[in-house]
C-alpha cells in the first residue's frame, strides 16, 4: 500500500476550508428567504462571503476547526489499517502546523493542548469499516465545531415534561424541543442528525455517522423519510432564524436513522451541526486519488 | 444600514436598538475568559498584585477602551516570529462565560460595546442600560470574512495568556454586526426564546 499521508493532507485542507457544495447550495437558497435589510439576510450574506474568502485563500471557513472525524471504508485485503491511522495522525499534525487545523485537542485532565491536534488514542476520532475486495479505499471526514455539539442533546423516552412517549411522535416532540432550546447558539441554521434506539454512546454515535450523506437524500424507510421533512419544516416554523436573530431557515435538513434498543431504553440523540457543515470524501482509485 | 466609528457617544448608543445590523469601524480590543479575569483582579477588585509592566498596560488599555469596544475573540494570528501580525481567523467565541465580569470591566473602562456571540445574561444587560453600552452580535463562523475587516493590529497586551487568551488592539473596518441587547433593557435573544417557545408548544400540542 502507498503511503497516502499527503493526499490525506489534501483532504484536511479542503474539508476545512472549501464548504461542500450542497450545502453552499442550501445557504445561497436560504437568503432569498430573508427580507433585505434584515439581520437574518445580512447574516447568511456575511457566511456566504466568509465561504468564498477561505476557499479561496486555503483558510479555515471557522477558526473553530473542530472535532475530526474520520470513517475509513477499506477493501479486504488492501490495507493495513495500522498504517492508514499514522498516516491519519501524520497528516492531522502536519495540517495543524500549516494553520489548516487549530490545535483542539485538550487534555481534559491537566488542561494542556498538545498543539498538534492529536491527545490519546481517541483524538482524532477514525473508524474503520471493511468493504469488498473490488471496492476502492474510502476515506471520509467531517470537522464538527464545539459550538454546535455543546447544543446537541440526548432524551430518555418517556419524556413526562414533554410528554414524549415511545414512538415517532415523541420522537418528533423531542426533537422540537432541541431546536428550541438550542436557540442560535450553535450557529444557525444548522442541520440535525438524529438517532433513535441504541445505547447512550451508540446513539450519539449514529447521530453524527448520519451527517455524512448527502442533503436531501431521504432515509429509504418513508415512515423516517416523512419525519425527517416534518421535522425541518416544523424546525424553522419557530423563526429562530440565522445565528438566533429571527428568521425562516433555522434547520437547512433533518437526517435520521433508526437502531435497535433494549427493550427497557429508549434514547433520542440530537447532534446539532452548524452551518460551517465541513465533511468531505477522498477515493483512492490504482492511479490517482478523487476528491469530492 | 449604519456606520458606526469608535469612539461611541452615550447618545449614539442609546440610539440603537436591537435588531439593528450595523458595521463597525475603528478601534477595538479582543479579551476573552483570563483577560476579563485578569482585569477584574487585578484593578478592579484587586484581589491580585499586579506584575511588572501591568500598570503600564493597564494604562494603554484605559485609553484604547474608552469609548470603544471589547472583541470576544481568540483569534488565529499569523507573523508572530517577525511580530508582523497579520489576523488570520477571527470570529466571534460564546459570550456567555463573561458573564460574571462583562459589566464591572465596561463600567471601569468606559466601553460602549462589546461583541460576541449567542448573547449574554441579566447583569450585563443591566449594565447595558447603566453604563450605557450595546451588545454586538457578529456572524459566528465568519472567521476569514471578519479576519479581513482587521485593518491593522495595534498591540498585543498579555501574550503570556497566549494567542487566543491576549488582548489584541486593532483598527477595523465595517466589520458586519447586529445589535442583539441594548441599553433600553431590550434584548433580542429573550424576544426570540419566547416567540419560539410559543410555537414550540403549539406544535407539541398538535396531534402526529
Ligand atoms: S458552531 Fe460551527 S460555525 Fe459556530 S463557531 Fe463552532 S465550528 Fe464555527
Amino acid at each position: 500500500m502507498r503511503d497516502l499521508t499527503n493526499d490525506i493532507l489534501e483532504l484536511i485542507r479542503r474539508t476545512s476550508s472549501s464548504l461542500p457544495k450542497d450545502v453552499e447550495e442550501r445557504l445561497r437558497a436560504a437568503v432569498e428567504k430573508e427580507a433585505p435589510g434584515s439581520a437574518a439576510r445580512g447574516a447568511l450574506e456575511t457566511i456566504l462571503k466568509n465561504i468564498e474568502l477561505s476557499r479561496a485563500n486555503s483558510t479555515p471557513i471557522c477558526q473553530d476547526t473542530g472535532t475530526p472525524i474520520f470513517y475509513v471504508h477499506y477493501p479486504e485485503v488492501c490495507c493495513s489499517t495500522r498504517k492508514i491511522r499514522e498516516q491519519i495522525r501524520a497528516a492531522l499534525a502536519e495540517a495543524t502546523k500549516r494553520s489548516y487545523m487549530r490545535p483542539n485537542a485538550v487534555d481534559a485532565v491537566y488542561d494542556n493542548n498538545t498543539g498538534d491536534n492529536l491527545g490519546g488514542d481517541d483524538f482524532p476520532y477514525i473508524h474503520f469499516e471493511e468493504v469488498e475486495a473490488d471496492k476502492p479505499l474510502v476515506i471520509e471526514l467531517m470537522l464538527k465545531g464545539g459550538g454546535c455539539e455543546n447544543v446537541g442533546r440526548q432524551y430518555s423516552l418517556p419524556d413526562n415534561n414533554l410528554g414524549a412517549g415511545r414512538d415517532l411522535a415523541g420522537v418528533r416532540k423531542v426533537v422540537l424541543d432541541a431546536v428550541q432550546k438550542a436557540q442560535g447558539q450553535g450557529c444557525a441554521p444548522g442541520i440535525l442528525g438524529v438517532a433513535i434506539g441504541g445505547n447512550r454512546g451508540l446513539s450519539y454515535t449514529k447521530s453524527k455517522e448520519v451527517l455524512f450523506d448527502k442533503l436531501g437524500a431521504r432515509n429509504a424507510d418513508p415512515k423516517l423519510a416523512e419525519l425527517e421533512e416534518r421535522l425541518t419544516e416544523e424546525a424553522n416554523q419557530m423563526g429562530i432564524g440565522p445565528m438566533g436573530f429571527g428568521g425562516q431557515t433555522t434547520v437547512i435538513d433533518t437526517k435520521i436513522t433508526g437502531l435497535h434498543r433494549l427493550p427497557a431504553s429508549y434514547f433520542v440523540s440530537v447532534s446539532y451541526m452548524c452551518w460551517a457543515y465541513r465533511r468531505r470524501k477522498m477515493t483512492v482509485w490504482e492511479d490517482r486519488v478523487e476528491y469530492d | 444600514m449604519r456606520s458606526i466609528t469608535t469612539p461611541i457617544s452615550d447618545d449614539l448608543v442609546r440610539e440603537l436598538k436591537v435588531g439593528e445590523p450595523v458595521l463597525l469601524s475603528g478601534v477595538m480590543v479582543t479579551g476573552r475568559d483570563a483577560a476579563h479575569k485578569w482585569l477584574i483582579e487585578t484593578f478592579i477588585k484587586k484581589t491580585r498584585e499586579p506584575k511588572d509592566g501591568d500598570l503600564q498596560v493597564y494604562e494603554d488599555l484605559k485609553k484604547l477602551l474608552n469609548g470603544s469596544v471589547i472583541y470576544h475573540c481568540g483569534p488565529v494570528v499569523s507573523g508572530l516570529d517577525t511580530k508582523e501580525y497579520k489576523f488570520v481567523a477571527a470570529g466571534p467565541t460564546t459570550s456567555i462565560r463573561e458573564e460574571p465580569y462583562q459589566a464591572d470591566v465596561m463600567k471601569h473602562f468606559n466601553v460602549k460595546g462589546v461583541i460576541g456571540k449567542g448573547g449574554m445574561g441579566a447583569k450585563t444587560l443591566k449594565g447595558c442600560q447603566e453604563v450605557p453600552f450595546v451588545y454586538f452580535h457578529a456572524i459566528g463562523g465568519a472567521a476569514s470574512y471578519i479576519a479581513q475587516s482587521v485593518q491593522k493590529v495595534l498591540g498585543v497586551y498579555k501574550m503570556e495568556f497566549g494567542v487566543p487568551e491576549a488582548m489584541w488592539g486593532i483598527e477595523v473596518k465595517d466589520f458586519p454586526v447586529v445589535v442583539t441587547m441594548d441599553s433600553h433593557g431590550g434584548s433580542q435573544h429573550a424576544v426570540i426564546d419566547e416567540s419560539s417557545k410559543t410555537v414550540l408548544d403549539d406544535l407539541l400540542a398538535r396531534p402526529y
